[in-house]
């Protein structure tokens, strides 16, 4: 019997870093990336705490206030202040401010009454006047006198957490199809991967729309949400099976796998422990580079009018307002949504292009 | 009764290419083999690259599947076994991979890897037991029970292939096939293996079927060896008659080519002429005849069978005796 190699109390003996220590570290040096993923950090606090930190309820129509420009808290006797604005008799929808009828900006505020993550009744906002007359409307109002920034800040638990659903609904799918194509090989490969040739074919946009008319073009918006994600999803679901099927290939012909089937292990157990975790680092970066495509789905289908309806909020219905030029024009605030969007695609390219490189050992 | 009987087994790989991807030709890895392995017993299985050792190991086990022939594990036939059956067999019956970096799971920790094999064969009553059991068999490999918390990459070579040694282990078998499972070590590090394997082969009553490219490591491990030019087998006899009195001009010219120690020495070194054929189109009659020294005319047509030259010596060769 040979001796128990012993490297445990070794003082020396430090352990060497995990590869995803290795990895996290080297994420940590582009500043790109970090940057994108506060960000985010930031952008999915907000969506989480929208009812908090939006002074107003997002469906509350104001009639006194058309298309009311943003107005920014200003100093004055030391301390944040709204004015009041008058419409002015020149023209509709024109608003000037009255400097001696203002109130001051007060934190944790009652307002609108609202579920702190969807189950906590409160009516505290974080900012506010308190008063109906001295609204604070940071991004200005929309056709219907709603607050942009309250109604942003809701459109984002719709824009923000349908990436998400929809990744975790596709890749999944995507990687369990792709899995078991390039594990199993012969006719069920060329099955699988026959299907997501055909669905890749088709122009993505007709695919969606002809995909949404086979529905009612009226549904309630918990519908329409779930029906967006499996609409993209079953478009989406291709290319990553693409993907995991190729690197499946390679993989099942690793020894670890073969050892595995020489345990006797079942297939599906193969393809969920052994393959398909070998492929996370890929997954991980994928996935990142694929939500924007989600989010700007939405914005597409809401856009066209068959996605998230009225009054509910998301950023693409929210731009619905801003197709008019006329409107946009006199109102350039309406495009704050686009904004938003923007933003948003642009962290998760930066984090995503941070992690690829971060992933790829070689480019260091 | 032996352990493992294998009876004129073949893999031939079907060569695709052309239009709507045609069968043109078959790639004869194994071509028709045939060999025993008793209980306990070791049977050493040499040849150069590309002989097809490796196949032949991987078919006996069903990692891949034979073209003809049969394989029988206890009287049991392998190859007749329907899915399910050959997975409730395999624990019976385990194998060693040449390659320690590729051969455990990087994303796995080293308790799950052998824990796996535990569970998968409910070999435990409960988590208790397997890790236990586990702990046990790090031990029983001259590993530390404190590496099961442990990922592959912190090992070294040789401790990773012992890792695998306690997978194997893990579920009881009665055969290990080895392939090639020093090959990839130093060769200080590869007689801890072959030493660890021997031990274990006394206390757990093991067979092996050892897989080697090098003739000094199988005589050392085995009680007989089996010698494999082209996808057959040309030589099997007990190890020690393979290394002195060799009956196959290839495995003479083997064993010429294994260095000694000996700057004195006058030993008259064989030197084979040409390379190895193509499996895909063996020559005909004796697959060794283009590069054999001592070839006739009958070996061009006649394919020799494989017969016993000497009382427990067997060799496919016409001039053999």
């Amino acid at each position: 019997m040979s001796e128990p190699i012993d490297t445990t109390n070794n003082p020396d003996a430090r352990r060497p870093r995990t590869p995803w220590q290795l990895f996290w570290g080297r994420l940590r040096r582009r500043r790109f990336a970090m940057a994108g993923a506060w960000i985010l950090v930031g952008l999915y606090g907000l969506a989480l705490f929208a009812g908090f930190v939006a002074p107003g309820n997002h469906e509350r129509q104001d009639r006194e206030r058309f298309f009311h420009p943003p107005t920014l808290p200003r100093f004055q006797d030391w301390r944040l202040v709204v004015p009041r604005y008058e419409q002015t008799k020149g023209g509709p929808f024109v608003y000037k401010a009255r400097t001696d009828d203002a109130k001051p900006v007060r934190f944790f505020v009652q307002g609108d009454p609202y579920k702190l993550f969807w189950f906590i009744p409160t009516t505290v906002h974080l900012f506010g006047t308190g008063e109906a007359s001295h609204p604070v409307l940071l991004f200005g109002t929309d056709q219907f006198g709603r607050d942009i920034f309250s109604r942003i800040l809701y459109g984002s638990q719709v824009s923000l957490s349908i990436g998400l659903v929809g990744i975790a609904l596709s890749f999944s799918f995507g990687m369990l199809a792709g899995g078991a194509a390039g594990y199993f090989g012969g006719r069920t490969d060329t099955l699988i991967m026959r299907l997501c040739e055909l669905i890749m074919s088709i122009p993505g946009l007709y695919l969606i729309l002809s995909l949404r008319a086979t529905f009612p073009p009226k549904l309630s918006s918990a519908h329409v949400y779930l029906l967006i994600v499996v609409i993209l999803s079953f478009i989406g679901w291709a290319s990553m099976a693409r993907v995991i099927r190729g690197m499946a290939l390679s993989l099942r012909e690793r020894q670890f796998v073969l050892a595995a089937r020489a345990l006797g292990l079942p297939a599906w157990r193969i393809i969920v422990r052994h393959i398909l975790p070998n492929t996370l680092s890929y997954v991980i970066v994928a996935a990142t580079l694929s939500v924007p495509y989600y989010i700007l789905g939405e914005v597409v289908l809401s856009y066209l009018s068959v996605g998230i309806q009225e009054p509910d909020a998301s950023w693409g219905n929210m731009l619905t307002a801003a197709q008019n030029t006329e409107h946009l024009q006199s109102y350039p605030w309406l495009l704050a949504p686009g904004a938003a969007i923007f933003v948003t695609v642009l962290a998760f390219n930066f984090l995503g292009d941070g992690l690829r490189d971060a992933a790829d050992t070689k480019s260091n | 009764m032996s352990l493992l009987q294998v009876q004129n087994l073949k893999v031939h790989f079907p060569v695709k290419h052309g239009l709507f991807s045609r069968v043109r030709a078959h790639v004869k890895a194994v071509d028709g083999v045939s060999l025993e392995v008793g209980p306990g017993e070791t049977l050493g299985l040499v040849g150069e690259s590309g002989c097809g050792k490796t196949t032949l190991g991987r078919a006996i086990i069903r990692l891949i599947e034979p073209t003809a022939g049969t394989v029988s594990f206890e009287g049991e036939e392998i190859t007749r076994m329907d899915g399910a059956e050959l997975r409730r067999r395999r624990r019976k019956f385990q194998m060693i991979f040449q390659d320690p970096y590729g051969s455990l799971n990087p994303r796995m920790t080293v308790g799950e890897i052998i824990g796996e094999a535990i569970d998968i064969h409910k070999l435990a009553a409960d988590d208790d037991a397997r890790d236990a059991r586990v702990k046990e068999l790090l031990l029983a490999v001259g590993l530390d029970p404190i590496h099961a918390q442990r990922y592959p990459h912190e090992f070294s070579g040789g401790q990773r292939q012992r890792i695998g040694i306690a997978r194997a282990l893990a579920v009881e078998p009665q055969l290990i096939v080895c392939d090639e499972p020093v090959s990839a070590l130093d060769v200080s590090v590869q007689a801890q293996i072959i030493n660890l394997l021997k031990d274990l082969q006394v206390q757990k009553g093991l067979a092996y079927l050892f897989i080697a490219h090098d003739l000094a490591v199988v005589e050392h491990i085995s009680r007989r060896v089996a010698v494999m030019y082209l996808g057959k087998v040309v030589e099997l006899a007990e190890s020690r008659a393979v290394c002195r009195e060799p009956k196959h001009p290839y495995t003479q010219a083997l064993i010429s080519a294994v260095p000694v120690v000996d700057p004195d020495s006058k030993r008259q070194r064989i030197v084979l002429p040409g390379d190895v054929p193509s499996p895909i189109d063996p020559p005909s009659g004796c697959p060794f005849h283009p590069r054999c020294p001592v070839a006739e005319a009958r070996c061009k047509v006649e394919l020799p069978a494989l017969r016993e030259v000497a009382p427990g010596h067997w060799a496919a060769c016409h001039l053999a005796k």
